[in-house]
């Protein structure tokens, strides 16, 4: 159970290289007990990462694209105690030129971004129910809104992933368990290296600071980062679509 | 505030009364000895608790995907006059008791600061007045306890035949079994009134040298936590005593008890509780208490005075409040200077403090009270930085003996209890035998390691 305080005693990061992934927990009002969960693929770089963190950090292999082993995955970490926050994070972003050529990692990327989260998401689902307290943090985006010709797997993907949550979180009013969905802009970081930033993008420790306050209140569903991309949205939303699709990136 | 459920389970979501942390659990009303043995049975995977009016601060009351059993009966209440005791069901609660026992000259001679809270909730806490110092707890005054123990048997435990299971279940938090009533010993009364003496008091030294030397029964003071410098832990001496013969003005009719519907407080969607709020708040409080004064009291008026204001505790905003109470040994009670200095540092909105002297520990290996000194102060949970000024507190705490108070707490951690409580190798042992199966559970017996 969170504390007062709203200090989680443990939590799951899924994705446990993800930056935002653990800046939002580097965010987080911690314990000296709080126990943190490292799911992942590359343990040793995991740990690495992890390493200035001021909680017991555990890792466990977790892979977003292994969809048979969710299951068990859930019941693994769940089986020792109650965990208080999963902050679902994995994801990768090719680009799309690179998709059209090879279709195939496009169904990577699918199932990384997406399919792997529906899985993992509803595994972990049924131990939050059942133990009746807990919050989910499920990272979307800003091209979850529309899809753009520039990125449009990746938007498909993350629009799906939204879609999900959003449906999610209905399900689970009442359970006692809460999810938070976070929508950033372009996020500077090491997922888009050498990419240009477009206008009103956001850091990792940002997008973190925005989680760790919505975290704080009781009623808060939803989140931009930085708020400024609420009314943006809508209005990407409302754009013709000959405009749109001549959108360059 | 009671359940109603019409015999029916619901899923809801709990919480406790200062309102900051919540979990689901599935709520069922008062059931006979033979459902709780049949539920139990069952051994339904996330335990079972029982929960009185939730008037505990923090997540005492809760058991997160697990079974709550609240009272929703009547309360059954049965004086033996003759024998000046009174036993009644668990769910009862002190307004029900006063109400029933005070017209025949009779009180519970421990009363906690609020009427709501029941009478199960008030031994699984083991709950204090601002007499502790003179009567102990509620634990020196129970002839007995009627419990379902975590095996579905029906228990009667008394201090001297059950000595250790006795002593594991007063305090225990609830982990012991559910209590079905209990028998109290009472405290014969002449008066509904109490003649009361406050006196306004500009220094802390001076403050707790007044709870010191007071003879009266009950002694307690409120503390201005907000005023600084030399005039830090000024506050306001309320010392009372039954009166001798009742009060020809104000019981013409002998002796009554008429607990008032007080006006509710409004949900606020925002925390009103600030530090400059709390210190002009507490500043006028301070000022508009006269320098010594003389009066009688109702019962009421002495010792439920937050009562006057029913649900105040939705008032303070969505996310909650704390009440953070301790408990020191004699020796270390230069700490409650220090407590108040930290807060004043760190400009807790601490809006409300009070401090009061206990006399020995009954040796429970939960129960709160040791002799020393006690110091409770309520502040808004969400303050920037409070968790870790309190972890570090609850530190020096721990060094000096000193202990948190469980039915007040939301968040103290494993480690920090373990060096307050000790090991409780006794309590585990007892627990044990009544509830093998470790049945019995809580969010806060979790959170505490006292249970999975």
């Amino acid at each position: 159970m969170n504390d007062a305080q709203g200090r989680p005693s443990r939590i799951l990061l899924l994705g446990g290289a993800s930056e935002i992934g653990l800046a939002i927990v580097a965010a987080l009002p911690l314990a000296p007990d709080t126990h943190l969960i490292l799911a992942g693929r590359n343990l040793a770089q995991m740990e690495e990462r992890a390493a200035t963190l001021p909680c017991t950090v555990t890792t466990t292999a977790y892979d977003a694209t292994a969809l048979e082993t969710h299951r068990d995955f859930a019941d693994t970490v769940f089986a020792d105690a109650d965990i208080d926050l999963v902050i679902s994070a994995a994801g990768i972003l090719i680009p799309q030129s690179e998709l059209d050529r090879d279709p195939q990692r496009a169904g990577e990327l699918v199932q990384t971004n997406f399919t792997g989260h529906v899985t993992t998401l509803l595994a972990v689902t049924r131990h939050l129910r059942n133990q009746g307290h807990g919050t989910l943090v499920v990272l979307s985006s800003i091209a979850a809104v529309r899809p753009r010709r520039a990125n449009f797997v990746y938007g498909a993907s993350k629009a799906g992933l939204d879609a999900f949550a959003q449906g999610l979180a209905d399900s689970l009013h009442g359970s006692g368990v809460r999810l938070l969905l976070v929508r950033p802009g372009f996020v500077t970081g090491r997922m888009t290296q050498g990419m240009p930033p477009t206008p009103l993008s956001t850091t990792p420790d940002r997008v973190a600071a925005a989680v760790a306050t919505a975290l704080t209140t009781t009623t808060a569903t939803a989140v931009w980062v930085p708020r400024a991309l609420a009314p943006i949205a809508l209005l990407m939303r409302l754009t013709p679509r000959v405009l749109w699709r001549r959108v360059k990136r | 505030m009671t359940t109603r459920l019409d015999g029916r389970p619901e899923e809801r979501v709990l919480t406790g009364w200062g309102r900051t942390t919540r979990s689901r659990a599935r709520v069922v009303g008062s059931l006979d000895g033979e459902a709780l043995a049949e539920l139990m049975a069952a051994q339904p995977p996330r335990g079972i608790l029982a929960r009185g009016a939730g008037r505990s601060y923090g997540d005492a009351a809760q058991n997160a995907g697990g079974i709550v059993v609240a009272p929703d009966a009547a309360p059954r209440i049965e004086p033996d006059l003759r024998a000046g005791t009174v036993r009644a069901s668990a769910g009862s609660t002190f307004a029900d008791l006063l109400s029933a026992l005070v017209p025949h000259g009779l009180l519970l001679p421990v009363l906690p600061g609020t009427r709501h809270l029941t009478l199960g909730g008030a031994i699984a806490a083991d709950v204090h007045g601002k007499n502790h110092h003179v009567d102990g707890s509620i634990s020196s005054w129970l002839e007995s306890i009627e419990l379902i123990d975590g095996q579905g048997r029906a228990r009667i435990l008394s201090p001297l035949l059950d000595g250790p299971a006795f002593r594991a279940t007063v305090g225990g938090m609830g982990l012991t079994g559910i209590i079905r009533a209990a028998t109290v010993r009472l405290m014969p009364i002449s008066s509904s009134r109490l003649q009361v003496s406050t006196h306004r008091v500009d220094h802390l030294d001076d403050l707790m040298a007044g709870l010191h030397q007071a003879t009266q029964r009950y002694a307690v003071a409120w503390i201005d936590a907000t005023a600084q410098g030399r005039a830090l832990g000024r506050g306001v001496l309320d010392l009372g005593d039954h009166l001798d013969a009742p009060d020809p003005l104000h019981e013409p009719d002998g002796l009554h008890y008429r607990p008032t519907q007080p006006p509710a407080a409004p949900p606020l969607p925002f925390n009103p509780a600030t530090a400059l709020t709390a210190r002009a708040f507490n500043t006028l409080w301070y000022r508009k208490a006269p320098r010594h004064t003389h009066r009688t009291a109702s019962l009421n008026d002495f010792f439920h005075r937050l009562d006057a204001v029913a649900h105040w505790n939705r008032a303070l905003g969505p996310r909650g409040f704390l009440q953070y109470q301790f408990a020191v040994p004699e020796d270390s009670a230069h700490l409650i200077a220090h407590v108040l200095q930290t807060f004043q540092n760190h400009r807790t909105a601490a809006f409300l403090a009070t401090v009061k002297r206990f006399g020995p520990a009954n040796g429970n290996p939960l129960s709160f009270p040791l002799r020393g000194w006690c110091l409770a102060v309520d502040m808004p949970a969400a303050a920037p930085g409070l968790g870790p000024l309190l972890d570090q507190l609850d530190r020096k705490i721990a060094e000096a003996g000193g202990q948190v108070y469980l039915a007040k707490d939301a968040r103290l951690s494993a480690s920090r209890f373990t060096d307050m409580y000790g090991d409780l190798k006794d309590w585990r042992t007892v627990r044990d035998e009544l509830d093998p199966r470790h049945l019995m559970r809580s969010d806060l017996g979790r959170r505490l390691g006292l249970c999975r």
